[in-house]
Formats: structure tokens, sequence, C-alpha cells
């Protein structure tokens, strides 16, 4: 950035402080601008609050999401409508104790989405960081070493060439078992997810990074770092990863929410998680059956969805525009 | 540009044949025994039987050379047979299904007519809507027009098919009646009242397939009108003398439609797999549920054939899309 462009920037973000004030810092300058994107400001709250709501929430909740009721608990409890239902129909079965109702179990909604919601961003951040660490690891490694160069975007190449949606379903299909004896059902069919989807999602990320470090390693402070015999690890570490840091920001949380879909369609169509141990996409298969006496419990799973998704992807948008030197500022 | 069609065609048989492979090693490698279903009262021996029949008797390098030799040759001899009239398959052994010991292909090519109806009639919809919201938000950038459609489409991108598609059945036919749930593929369209049930039945996958090409298309339509509005040439347009209408409709539009022509092409394959979920949410027995079955059923032969012809579709786009480019695109010459 030029210095008359940082005095505007400066101008702008602050009018009361002037500019004989000492230089302020990158991030300082990145924050400013993802401040004034209105969406992308409002997306991170959205994110956070759904996020703290899923983690919090069952602490403070008086349900819990894995209790069933038996006996006559059973017939009283279940197929409770949420309480909103009072607006216009007064008899419909509910109960200020359930907020959201119960499934045709006796479960209460509430408790299971704050659950499934849990799981399903638990298993979107671990796909994203995995699917970010090889995607790094390889456009890194792909970026710097020419000689490693065509073999590795070759790869690239073929994994997108790769019918993704349909391999995952086979491998989820085809490894449960396996990974289930060895790990335990719920635990296997996690690390089963997370690494299906991360790897494969790699392939952006992989290319982003990549091209930003063929572009970066030919500036002249690479060129001083290595003329005075810094190793290419550190070379990498020290100076190229800090500088690539913000692509790979971006395509983090873009990854959390292809993740989020992707693990919610494996469980919409039947190939994720349990039916005891549920996710949002699994709720929203669960409830597909009753939809038409029981519409909420197919809209709440839903909405929780889109919402975290529309969140994560408004949140993105801002981050590109406040980590982008060129419009930072403007 | 032929010779690079021609070199690129070359190249892309290693990477399908590649491809087949990683498909088919998932496959071996995978644990699950197609025997699991079979009673344990079948005696071990009758059991190996069995798996000699479904062919699973040899090594694994054997019957990938075999579903090769079957995919590759065999079965394009039993399409000319078919069109016409020889007998070159004569006593062939085809692709057979587990499930239903019947040709693999024979089933797909039953299931396809009705994918192909859903889909590309979502496409080409879904392409007549973006291409004009592109284009107008980009001529009045920062509008109102321009807002909701930025908004829209971001809902677009984020609101999951298995949802859109639950959401409007909930509205539409559970609520309102306007439309059937379920779409009936033994429907025969000869009079007027069957086309308008089979326009009922198709207007909700097709406009949730829709909204999703939308918003990713018109995003795209925006950013390449954007980049060219600003381009010399424009002022020069401009300039002349020419009309508004002539300037955006003809010089900037051509130009910007280069890089969209691209990503149609790019896009369809994708548009296959994602409407294994649309296929499931509104049971329409297309491909992708044949593939959902398939998984379930355990029935590799028709899996790896599946999975194989969205490889095929997906390399064959890409090719027509980098030849798209070169042709439409002057400036980009491969050779």
């Amino acid at each position: 950035m030029t210095d008359a462009a940082k005095d505007k920037a400066v101008q702008h973000s602050s009018v009361q402080q002037e500019s004989d004030k000492p230089a302020r810092s990158q991030w300082r300058d990145i924050w400013d601008q993802f401040k004034s994107h209105r969406g992308a400001l409002f997306g991170g709250c959205l994110f956070l609050f759904i996020c703290l709501g899923v983690i919090v929430g069952p602490f403070i909740y008086w349900n819990d999401a894995q209790f069933v009721p038996t006996g006559r608990d059973f017939i009283k409890l279940r197929d409770m409508r949420p309480i909103y239902h009072m607006l216009w129909d007064p008899s419909a079965k509910m109960d200020w104790a359930y907020p959201l109702g119960t499934d045709n179990l006796g479960r209460d909604t509430l408790a299971r989405l704050m659950f499934g919601g849990r799981v399903s961003l638990a298993v979107g951040m671990a796909a994203m960081i995995l699917a970010l660490l090889l995607g790094s690891l390889i456009g890194v490694i792909a970026g710097y070493f020419k000689k490693l160069d065509g073999l590795l975007m070759r790869l690239t190449d073929l994994f997108l060439a790769l019918p993704l949606l349909p391999m995952i379903l086979v491998a989820a299909v085809l490894f449960r078992e396996a990974l289930s004896k060895s790990i335990g059902p719920e635990g296997g069919v996690f690390v089963l997810i997370v690494c299906l989807i991360g790897i494969t999602s790699w392939m952006p990320t992989a290319r982003i990074v990549r091209g930003d470090v063929l572009a970066i390693k030919e500036r002249e402070f690479v060129l001083a770092a290595r003329s005075i015999g810094t190793t290419p690890r550190s070379i990498i570490t020290r100076h190229i990863l800090p500088n690539v840091l913000s692509p790979i920001m971006v395509s983090a949380t873009l990854g959390i929410a292809t993740a989020i879909i992707t693990e919610s369609a494996l469980s919409f169509l039947g190939f994720g998680f349990p039916p005891d141990f549920p996710t949002w996409g699994r709720l929203l298969n669960d409830a597909v059956d009753r939809m038409t006496l029981f519409p909420e419990r197919v809209l709440w799973p839903g909405i929780l969805i889109s919402l975290t998704v529309l969140s994560v992807n408004y949140l993105g948008d801002g981050l590109r525009d406040a980590l982008d030197p060129r419009i930072r500022g403007r | 540009m032929l010779t690079f069609t021609i070199r690129r065609l070359i190249l892309s048989v290693p990477t399908l044949l590649f491809i087949s492979l990683v498909i088919f090693m998932l496959l071996e490698l995978a644990p699950g025994d197609p025997m699991a279903q079979v009673p344990l009262t079948v005696p071990p021996e009758v059991k190996e039987k069995m798996r000699e029949a479904l062919g699973l008797g040899q090594p694994a390098h054997i019957r990938f050379w075999k579903w090769l030799v079957q995919f590759f040759w065999i079965e394009p001899q039993v399409l000319i047979d078919h069109y016409f009239g020889t007998s070159f398959s004569q006593g062939d052994l085809r692709v057979i299904s587990w499930q239903t010991r019947s040709p693999v292909m024979d089933i797909v090519i039953q299931r396809m007519p009705q994918t192909l109806w859903v889909v590309g009639t979502a496409y080409v919809v879904a392409i007549l809507i973006a291409l004009p919201i592109g284009i107008y938000s980009a001529y009045r950038q920062y509008s109102w027009f321009d807002q909701m459609g930025t908004f829209v489409s971001m809902v677009g991108f984020s609101v999951p098919p298995f949802f859109s598609g639950v959401l409007v059945i909930v509205i539409f036919s559970v609520q309102l009646g306007w439309f059937p749930s379920i779409y009936d593929t033994t429907l025969v369209v000869d009079s007027w009242d069957s086309f308008v049930k089979q326009l009922q039945q198709m207007i909700m996958p097709v406009m949730v397939l829709a909204l999703q090409i939308t918003a990713q298309l018109s995003r795209f339509m925006r950013a390449s009108m954007l980049d060219n509005l600003n381009q010399d040439y424009v002022r020069t347009a401009r300039a002349k003398g020419l009309s508004e209408y002539v300037v955006v409709m003809v010089h900037v539009l051509r130009n910007s439609m280069i890089p969209v022509v691209t990503v149609i092409a790019l896009g369809i394959p994708s548009i296959f797999g994602g409407a294994i979920i649309t296929e499931q949410v509104f049971k329409v027995n297309g491909i992708g549920q044949l593939l959902i079955g398939a998984i379930q059923a355990n029935d590799l032969p028709m899996v790896q054939t599946l999975t194989f012809i969205f490889a095929v579709l997906i390399v064959l786009f890409n090719l027509i899309a980098d030849v798209l480019y070169g042709i439409l695109d002057p400036r980009i010459r491969y050779d």
C-alpha cells in the first residue's frame, strides 16, 4: 500500500486519531475493515452465537438428549409439539419443560438439536483443519520445490476429476464396520467422516496456496533470506507461510461450510452417524418420514444448518475483503 | 486447436484408466464382504461356489482387467448391435449387477431419462434465470437489485438441497397441496392432462436444483460483466455513439460470456452428483437413486460402473470446457 493510501485508511477508519499516532498493527487494520462489512460482522456474531449455544447450551438446559422415556412416561412424553403452537392451536400436546417439543420416542428436540450441533460443528471444524493442513502442505511443497510441482499438481487435477460425492458414499459404507470395531461406533464414524471430507476437499486450498507461494518465492526478501544461508525449511515457515496466511484463512471458513453441508448430506442419505448419536443432518433425515404431521422437526435442523452455513459464508466474504490489502482502507 | 483437442483426448485416456483403478482399489480394499448377507447355515464350500459365480474367485488384477474389457470393449459392441442389428457381442459376458443379475448398462439406460429430464430442465431453467440477473446486477452495481441478488445467491449457496427440497415439500405439497411430493416415473405424457401432471411433479425438483445453480451462475455472470464494463473498448463503443443497449448486450455481454460458458460446461457433471440428493428427496428413480440403492445392497459392479460413469462425465466436460475456452477466446490458443 502506498503512503497516501495508508493515510487515507487511517483517517477513514478513525477520524479522531491523527496520523502522527504510532503505526497501527496490520491486524488492527484488518479488524477495522472487517467491522465495516456489515454482513460479515453479522455472520461472525451469528456463528459465534450458534457455537456458544451449542457448546454451553447443554450445561444450562435441563433435559438430556440421550434420555429415552419408558413405560407410561413414553406415552405421556412422546410427540410433544413446540410451545409456540399455543398461538394457533391451544389444544395441542405441549409442555413448558419441552420448549421445542419431543420426537416420536419422547426425546427432547431442543436437547437433541444442541447435541447434534456439537457433532456437526465438530465434524466441520475437524474436517476443515485436516483439509487445510493437507492443502497447505501440498500447496507449499508444490510451489516451493520445482521438482515436485508437476507431480503434485497432476495429483490435484486427478483428485478434482474424481466423482467425490459417490466415492465418499461408497467409502462411508464400506469402511464403517471395520472402523467401528476398532474405535467404537461413534468414534469410528466420526474419524471416518472427518477423514473422508478432509481427503476430498483439500484441492482448492492447495491450488491457491501454490499460486501464492510461486509469486512470493521470487520476491527480494526471500532472496535475501536465502543469501544469508537460511534453510528452505525456515524460509517456508518464517517467510512464506505468514504471507500466504490470508488465502488459507479464507478457505478455512469456506471449508467449514462445505464440510458441514457434506456431513449433513451423508447423514441425510443415511450413511452418516447412527440414530442415537444425532447430527443436524440425521435429525432432518429422521423427521422426513413424518413431516406431514410434525413439520417443525424438519424445519429446525434444516434452519440451523442453513443459518450456520450462511453465517460462515458471510464471515468468509468479509474476511476475504479484510485480508486483501488492495481493498482494505478504501 | 485440433491438435490440442486430440492431445487432450489422448491424455484423458490414462486419467480415466487411473481413476477406474482408484475406484476399483477403493472397492477392493474395503473390508466389506459381498457374502455377508448370505445366511450362516449355507455351508462354506457352497459359499465359495457362490463367490466364484460372482466372479470373485480370481485375483484382483485379473478382475480389474476383465471389468475394463467388459466396459470399454464389450459394452460399446452391445450398443452397436442394438442400433445396427449386428451381432458382435454374441456370447460375450457383460458387466452383470449382483442385485438383479441383469447387465448394469441396461439398468443405467433405463434410469437415465428420468435423471436427464429433471437435471437437464433444471440446468436450462437455471441458466435462463441466472444470466439476466447477473447482467442486470452488474450493470446496476450496488443497487437494491444487486444487493438482493447477492443475498439470494448467498442463501442459494447456503441452503443445502436436502433442506430446500424438504421445505418446498412441506410448503407446496403438505400445506398448500399444489404439487405431488413424489415424482411418478411411470407417468406417460400423451394428453394435455398428463402433460400438466408431468409439469406439476417436475416443478419442485427442478426449482430446488435450479436454485443452487442459479446462485453460482449469477454471481459468476456478474463478476464477469463487471470485469468487462470498465474496459477501454466499452468507452470506445460509447464514444462512437452506440446505444446503451448495444454496448451492454452486444459488446460487453459477448465478451463476458466466454468464462461463463466454460463454467456452465464445468458445472454439468457436478449437477449429476448433486442430483443424487435431490432424487432421494423427491423419490425420482434416476441414476442417483440407483447408486444409493446399489451401495446399500453392496452391489459392487453396479457401484463401480456408475461411479466411473460420473468420472467420465467430469473428464469429458473438463475437456469440453477447455476446448470451448480456446475456441471462444482467440487470445487463448493453446498451440
